[in-house]
């Protein structure tokens, strides 16, 4: 699809949008900041009705914002409770910018998209109990680059409409919009829209046939449909409206070909120029499953990787991770010194876990409501005082607050562990039993599993490395991301190394604590240039591996080859990392070898 | 909030539907979890539950809607348990909603477990307590949506109260313990992360929704939705009949409760699908065998059948699997393949 094409689904996704923007939830724009997407921000603005509340919502917002909360200022002011009210309930009737919604966390996601489906703010915070009406549509600036990065999942599920503006110039920008009088002749008209039988069935096999499986889009794309029809001023929608809504909504979703026509777009792909058929055939059965995507099995025969995962399973001493966390809780006490370490304290970081008397000094946070709490009971008290020492005025402060009531929040910096699972996929760890590497992945997994850690999976085989897992805590997803991981080609361990480092960094910048567990049989032969060469890839490694002690991240080798590797071992030890081969059947050698490697476990 | 949608016209998901029904009939099963695909009217189910309750007897002018047919401490406040409080319980009893209270994300633990009342405290210097939503909640449902989450602490004084059916409040120079017995219901979808085990026991039942892959089911549930979008008013009034029909089946159920009888026989059965599948203590099977009595008396039965077991067990027990947590499929399958074995196919 041309920019130009781009740009005008762009402009008609806002003129639907601005007809209905609580029924059809919102836009994710996929757009860097620029230009362009300013100017679509200001056309579609422009489109909606004079005094239409539009507020932008920075990434970082305090739920007291967000939601709503007690008025310090209102509160102090007037001697008794302000409520203030949040951005979402401000918002009602309009917009709602959610700015870098690429880095939205789950949690905000989560607030925003309860309002959105009860059409009201449940305010339960600060002493205050309210229920603030509030019905808006949503504006998601969607910066992400690479394909992991974007919105939660959650969110984008409410909007109807996914715009993408990354290739599109400034001078693409002049197809012809509808003006705000025809958006408004629309707004009027849209309550009496019909969308017939036989069109509601067609978008819903639409749905079926594009394998999108939630219901929401697919009730979006009929409400899409009525705002189409009442945009072209018609009283009932035709095949057109239904046509422009499974292309708007349904398309991008798309998780799988239709498949009787063969010009259909490639899952995740931009809507097409050409509108996809209105009308799946009737008589044609849904597609049953993913039957023609389901990639080949990836190595070894099923029953064999049972087998050996069984086996894997006997070989893995339970508890190591909790042993590995010992030896990083030792290191970074022994490394205290210079640098910061993952753990440190600080007053206002993690979750609020309650207050406690104190000053709102060095970082510490002042609870406004539990510091007027503590002051409540004492105010006629402390009137009659200053009354009678003759500091009272009138009209002056309406609440006394003394040094004793000030209680600030206690923040618990979660010690949130990340394991990242570096895991070789090469032809020779194949060979070498990469089901196994998997069934002690899956082991450890659990282990992470009993410690609410987060997991996340980077694969390298070939020419590079691949995060196919960014920092999850599902299960369910390492489980499905282990379970297809495909084998073979040669062994860029230096590239896995980097990848890995990189990730750990990622991780640690948020305030986590990395753990690098690498399974491998260390033969690396591909360099980072990407090139083969055993001696160049050897090196390579060996650097990589510096790097990562140079960074201090806690990391643990398991040896997959059948008998252990002095290369593999001379990583390890430039990694500063615990080595652990892991033979065929001694459990009990392994769990020596970690206690030896725990200083803490021996005392 | 406007119109809920109306429960009975929920199409398909009938574990769900099934489940929040059993809460109903018998509220002291523990709660029920909802998870699964998103987008399968989870909350929708939840929230038009309010609409479909039959009013409760209340003791008139408490705060904790307390019950006139509550004996003493702590089912009963502190106020309606004291001497002046039995004779106004005696004289005076309303009839109330029960109440569905939602437990909103980003609430804060002052409002949850309640805290002193500020405005009170300020004004005119009173030390009052402001009762939380865990006050609300008593003697209806205190819902969750996206269970999963919710702040480590509120969790763990949902852990604590949902497992003595009391609130005790020490705080802010307030001491306070007040009766607060709810249906905990949680939906999320398991993609956002998991719950922690202790949270998970607390539910009795725990229900899967899946996404309808058949279209014709599909195409109801957007052409139901899109019709109540347009006249809330008129789809609740259409469906106001088969509403009716299941709120007498839950007071019928109600009533069949204390008649039901749980022979010697479907004990032993409970127990054997218990240690078959290793479920840890006794709440497996006490949950198993409450729920299929409250399966039973929902649908009228005398006694509580193999059936009944057989339809429930799946429900009732596949949180509670000692489990491979990296088996994501198998804890369903796990109960069914017991059932299968145990009671033949």
């Amino acid at each position: 699809m041309s920019a130009a094409a781009h740009w005008s689904e762009a402009v008609l996704a806002a003129s639907l949008l601005a007809i209905d923007p609580a029924g059809l939830g919102g836009v994710n724009v996929r757009s860097l900041a620029g230009p362009v997407r300013d100017r679509w921000l200001r056309d579609f603005t422009g489109l909606l009705p004079e005094g239409t509340p539009v507020r932008r919502v920075p990434l970082h917002i305090a739920d007291s914002r967000l939601l709503g909360g007690l008025d310090l200022a209102q509160t102090l002011q007037a001697g008794r409770p302000v409520a203030e009210r949040g951005v979402l309930a401000e918002v009602n009737g309009g917009i709602a910018i959610m700015a870098m919604g690429e880095r939205l966390t789950p949690s905000t996601a989560a607030r925003l998209t309860a309002v959105l489906d009860n059409g009201e703010v449940i305010l339960e915070r600060d002493g205050l109990a309210m229920r603030l009406p509030s019905r808006f549509g949503v504006v998601v600036l969607d910066e992400g680059v690479t394909e992991d990065e974007k919105p939660p999942t959650a969110l984008l599920e409410r909007l109807a409409f996914s715009v993408i503006l990354t290739d599109v110039s400034i001078r693409d920008t002049d197809a012809l919009a509808p003006t705000p009088d025809e958006i408004a002749d629309a707004r009027a008209l849209l309550g009496s829209v019909v969308v017939p039988d036989k069109l509601v069935e067609a978008i819903c096999g639409a749905g079926v046939a594009l394998g999108v499986a939630s219901l929401r889009p697919t009730l979006m794309a009929v409400r899409v449909a009525r705002a189409s029809a009442a945009l072209a001023g018609r009283v009932e929608a035709e095949e057109d409206d239904a046509s422009v809504a499974v292309r708007l909504v349904l398309v991008p979703r798309a998780t799988r070909i239709p498949e009787a026509p063969s010009e259909e777009p490639q899952p995740e792909e931009q809507p097409p120029e050409e509108p996809p058929p209105e009308q799946p055939p009737e008589d044609q059965p849904p597609p049953e499953g993913d039957d023609d995507e389901v990639k080949p099995p990836p190595e070894v025969d099923k029953p064999l990787e049972d087998v050996v995962l069984a086996a894997a399973l006997a070989a893995m001493p339970a508890g190591l991770l909790a042993q590995l966390r010992a030896a990083q809780f030792m290191r970074n006490r022994a490394a205290a010194g210079g640098r910061s370490g993952a753990s440190k304290q600080s007053g206002g970081r993690g979750r609020p876990v309650g207050t406690r008397r104190g000053m709102p000094q060095n970082g510490n946070r002042l609870n406004v409501v539990e510091t007027l709490r503590n002051a409540a009971p004492w105010q006629p008290i402390r009137r009659r005082e200053a009354e009678a020492s003759g500091r009272y005025t009138e009209g002056g402060r309406r609440v006394e607050v003394r040094q004793d009531d000030f209680r600030i929040t206690r923040y618990k910096q979660k010690s949130q562990t990340t394991s990242i699972f570096v895991v070789d996929a090469s032809g020779s760890a194949a060979l070498h039993r990469l089901a196994e590497a998997k069934g002690a992945v899956e082991l450890l997994l659990a282990d992470c599993y009993v410690r609410r850690d987060r997991v996340a999976l980077i694969a390298f085989r070939g020419t590079g490395a691949e995060v196919l897992l960014p920092p999850t805590r599902s299960l369910v997803r390492a489980k499905r991301a282990l379970s297809s991981l495909p084998g073979g080609g040669g062994t860029p361990f230096a590239a896995g190394i980097d990848a890995a480092v990189e990730l750990a960094d990622a991780v640690r910048r948020r305030g986590e604590t990395p753990l690098l567990v690498f399974l491998t049989d260390g033969k690396a032969n591909v360099g980072r240039d990407g090139k083969g060469g055993r001696q160049q890839a050897g090196e390579d490694a060996l650097a990589a591996a510096r790097m990562l002690r140079a960074a201090s991240f806690t990391a643990l080798m398991v040896d997959t080859s059948p008998q252990p590797q002095p290369q593999a071992q001379k990583i390890a030890r430039e990694m500063d990392a615990l080595y652990l081969p892991l033979p065929y059947a001694d459990a009990k050698g392994i769990s020596k070898t970690v206690l030896a490697a725990t200083p803490s476990a021996r005392g | 909030m406007g119109l809920a949608y109306p429960y009975a016209a929920i199409v398909g998901q009938d574990e769900m539907k099934h489940a929040l029904l059993i809460a109903a009939v018998d509220p002291s099963i523990g709660g029920v979890l909802v998870f699964g695909d998103r987008g399968t009217g989870k909350s929708t189910a939840v929230r038009s539950l309010a609409s479909l309750l039959p009013p409760m007897p209340v003791i008139a002018g408490c705060r904790y809607n307390c019950d006139p047919n509550a004996p003493a401490m702590p089912s009963l406040c502190e106020l309606c348990a004291s001497e002046g409080g039995k004779e106004k319980a005696a004289k005076k009893k309303v009839k109330a909603p029960v109440p569905v209270v939602d437990l909103p994300l980003g609430a804060t633990e002052d409002r949850v477990v309640g805290a002193l009342d500020l405005e009170r405290a300020l004004a005119q210097g009173v030390k009052a307590f402001e009762p939380g939503l865990l006050a609300r909640a008593h003697r209806g449902f205190l819902y969750i949506d996206e269970v999963n989450l919710l702040e480590d602490h509120l969790v763990d004084v949902l852990l604590d109260v949902a497992a003595s059916g009391e609130n005790v409040v020490e705080r802010e120079g307030l001491s306070v313990r007040h009766p607060a017995r709810f249906v905990l219901v949680g939906s999320g979808n398991p993609e956002e992360g998991e719950l922690r085990p202790q949270l998970l026991d607390r539910f009795g039942l725990s229900v899967e929704v899946k996404t309808p892959t058949d279209i014709a089911a599909r195409i109801e549930v957007i052409r139901r939705r899109d019709e109540f979008d347009r006249d809330p008013v008129a789809f609740t009034e259409k469906w106001s009949k088969e509403n009716a029909k299941l709120r007498k089946q839950i007071v019928a159920g109600r009533e069949k409760l204390k008649e039901v009888e749980v022979p010697q026989a479907a004990l032993e059965r409970a127990a054997q699908l218990c240690i078959k599948l290793g479920t840890d203590g006794l709440r497996g099977e006490l949950t198993l065998m409450r729920t299929a009595r409250a399966l039973a008396a929902l649908e009228g039965d005398n006694v509580v059948t193999d059936d009944h077991l057989k339809r429930i067990a799946p429900a009732a027990l596949r949180h509670r699997l000692r489990r491979n947590p990296l088996d994501d499929s198998g804890s369903t399958t796990r109960v069914e393949r017991a059932i299968a074995e145990l009671f033949g196919a």
